[in-house]
């Protein structure tokens, strides 16, 4: 065994009080950031999940058209009246598609052709958003498949998928047909392939797909797409993506960071003050084992002097006082990970929604493990730094003396 | 160099200050003074006479504020400080009047110390050689005992085969009977004076005892700071 280690563990035995406390301490410490970062990154992911659930990362549309008074020498436009919005194709949009599929960082891309129309059948009548999508590249940009409730996620002819909320306002399910028309008077009568619910009770209530034809024939729209919706790798990369596909195409791109600004502001808020916390968390931790490793120096001086007199380099003293910091920092970090941990699955199990479901899974990863011990014996060494250079300054001569 | 009869210490010199400024006095004015191999000396004086203060700058626990040092021939204010950890180390023992071993340690574990302190870790041969080293004291039935429970003398005892662990050159040992019984005192004395017949370790020992000091081969006489007379043991 290392010389330092054999004298540090049987200080850290020796002094059982002293070890408690700092360890109990650390232990706390790490608890409370293993249980607030599984918590808060849980919390995080289900939000962004769930707002993921029914968007894509980024949206591309035809940019937003400006009226612009013509120049005339003898009048004066005091007043410009905004272009009316309608339904417009991208212009070109295969050849933008094809180049946005080909940018780094881009997993995949659908056209849509989307607008807003009524669905009926007998009486009643609802408003909805008219999609036209092709579902194969489509399932690859939202997840759906897995989220239909009945049917499939298919378009064959004249066949549409709706939400759970909407079959129910309307009373249809899989094989009922279903008439979708557009203010403008287009409409066509579409067969219900699936049903599905994306976990957002206004899309379900809203979003009525078709075959990307049969909407560009209703939206009056021939061989168009209104929205190229792009998949990428990175979600909170998606600003940047979207930022990059505007310069490279001069199309409008929003990505989902910037559709869910108040989302955002609020998960960096939240992750902030978590920061906030688990610093001082940390900074407390720091204080008590410096200053119980402190009290020990103290206490120790002479059998330090001794140490000193018999052999032990000024180096190997330091080491033993960061040695006892680094140990008290791995102990407290596996404690501190079991009670953590305890806390924040018990948590998951308590906490439930209206519906007596888990509100959000926590995270408990090996990698917040690995940061938090990290942390803690990071923290302990330095913390004990202190300590530990005041010890090896003591003079042996002075200390055995006076002691 | 290390030949018998040749100086393994010699202090040329030596001066010690305390204090800054105007309280700085000056406790030690001019030492010269060296030990041979395989003697066994004793250095008495009153209180006050600054002693422990000259068995420190021996054992390399001081420095000096003027003059040399010399462990062996190597003049020791050349060293760094790890340098002098180890020269202390290999070269010294050291013996204190309250035998100052480590609570927390059995007397094992103790005598262990210096010899893990050299080597940086703990071997199975370091445990035989103190082993060895408590029978050589007579306590190898207290080699697992805790120090804190060890008598006096005991702890004493232990102190010295701790001392020995490095099979040292000197030994310094700073009133190593100061706190023991007559008994006890006339024991642990005993010791020494063996060790260093069988073993031709040199000893200094500093000690008010008058009758202890008869017993050695050289009593020095350190007074105010300065030697004021340095004769062999006629009595011997």
């Amino acid at each position: 065994m290392r010389f330092e280690w054999f004298i540090a563990i049987r200080y850290l035995r020796e002094g059982r009080a002293q070890t408690a406390l700092v360890l109990g301490g650390t232990t706390v410490g790490v608890a409370v950031l293993i249980f607030l970062t599984a918590l808060i990154s849980g919390l995080q992911r289900t939000l962004v999940a769930q707002t993921l659930s029914a968007q894509a990362h980024v949206l591309v549309k035809a940019p937003e058209r400006v009226a612009r008074p013509l120049p005339s020498p003898d009048r004066v436009a005091d007043h410009v009246e905004k272009v009316p919005d309608r339904v417009r194709s991208i212009e070109q949009w295969q050849q933008v598609l094809a180049s946005i599929g080909t940018l780094p960082g881009v997993v995949a891309a659908t056209p849509t052709a989307a607008g807003a129309a009524f669905a009926s059948r007998g009486p009643a009548t609802k408003s909805v958003t008219l999609r036209g999508i092709d579902p194969e590249s489509f399932a690859r940009v939202i997840d759906v498949v897995p989220k239909m409730t009945s049917g499939r996620f298919a378009l064959e002819g004249a066949e549409a998928i709706i939400g759970t909320v909407l079959a129910s306002d309307l009373g249809v399910g899989v094989g009922d047909k279903v008439r979708v028309a557009t203010p403008e008077g287009r409409g066509d009568v579409f067969t219900v392939s699936g049903v599905f619910d994306l976990g957002n009770k206004e899309v379900n209530a809203r979003w009525v797909f078709v075959p990307l034809r049969s909407a560009q024939t209703l939206l009056d729209i021939p061989g168009g797409a209104t929205t190229i919706e792009v998949k990428v790798d990175e979600i909170f990369e998606a600003e940047r993506m979207a930022g990059e596909i505007t310069r490279r195409t001069g199309l409008s791109a929003d990505s989902w960071m910037e559709l869910n600004r108040q989302l955002l502001v609020g998960l960096r808020s939240q992750s902030a003050s978590s920061w906030m916390i688990q610093v001082l968390v940390v900074l407390a931790v720091a204080l008590g084992i410096a200053s119980v490793l402190g009290v020990s120096v103290i206490q120790k001086s002479r059998e330090i002097g001794i140490l000193k007199a018999t052999g032990t380099s000024t180096g190997a003293i330091q080491r033993i006082f960061l040695l006892e910091g680094a140990l008290v920092g791995g102990a407290g970090s596996v404690l501190g990970a079991v009670i953590g941990s305890g806390m924040a699955v018990a948590f998951a199990r308590l906490a439930r929604g209206p519906t007596g479901d888990p509100l959000f899974p926590v995270d408990l990863t090996p990698g917040l493990y690995l940061g938090a011990a990290a942390v803690a014996i990071l923290t302990g060494t330095l913390a004990a730094w202190f300590p530990a250079t005041r010890a090896a300054r003591l003079e042996p001569a002075e200390v055995i003396r006076y002691g | 160099m290390g030949e018998a009869g040749a100086d393994v210490l010699r202090l040329e010199g030596i001066t010690r200050d305390f204090g800054e400024g105007e309280a700085r006095s000056r406790v030690l004015r001019g030492v010269d003074f060296s030990l041979r191999r395989g003697e066994f000396a004793a250095l008495m004086g009153p209180s006050g006479s600054w002693k422990s203060t000259l068995l420190h700058l021996m054992g390399l626990l001081d420095k000096p504020t003027g003059g040399r040092v010399l462990l062996d021939g190597q003049d020791t204010g050349t060293l760094d400080d790890d340098g002098l950890t180890r020269c202390r180390g290999r070269t010294l023992g050291f013996v204190f009047q309250f035998h100052h071993l480590l609570p927390g340690f059995t007397a094992l574990e103790n005598v262990l110390i210096p010899m893990a302190a050299d080597e940086g870790r703990i071997e199975p041969s370091m445990r035989e050689r103190a082993r060895a080293l408590l029978d050589r004291v007579g306590l190898a039935s207290r080699a697992g005992a805790r120090a804190t429970t060890l008598s006096g003398g005991q702890a004493q005892r232990v102190a010295i085969a701790r001392s020995l662990a490095m099979a040292p050159k000197i030994v310094l040992a700073d009133e190593p009977t100061g706190n023991l019984d007559t008994q006890a005192a006339d024991e642990v004395f005993s010791l020494l004076r063996d060790v260093n017949r069988d073993q031709r370790v040199t000893f200094l020992v500093v000690t008010h005892d008058r009758r202890l000091a008869e017993r050695t081969d050289r009593i020095v006489e350190l007074v105010d700071g300065r030697i004021v007379s340095d004769l062999p043991n006629e009595a011997r």
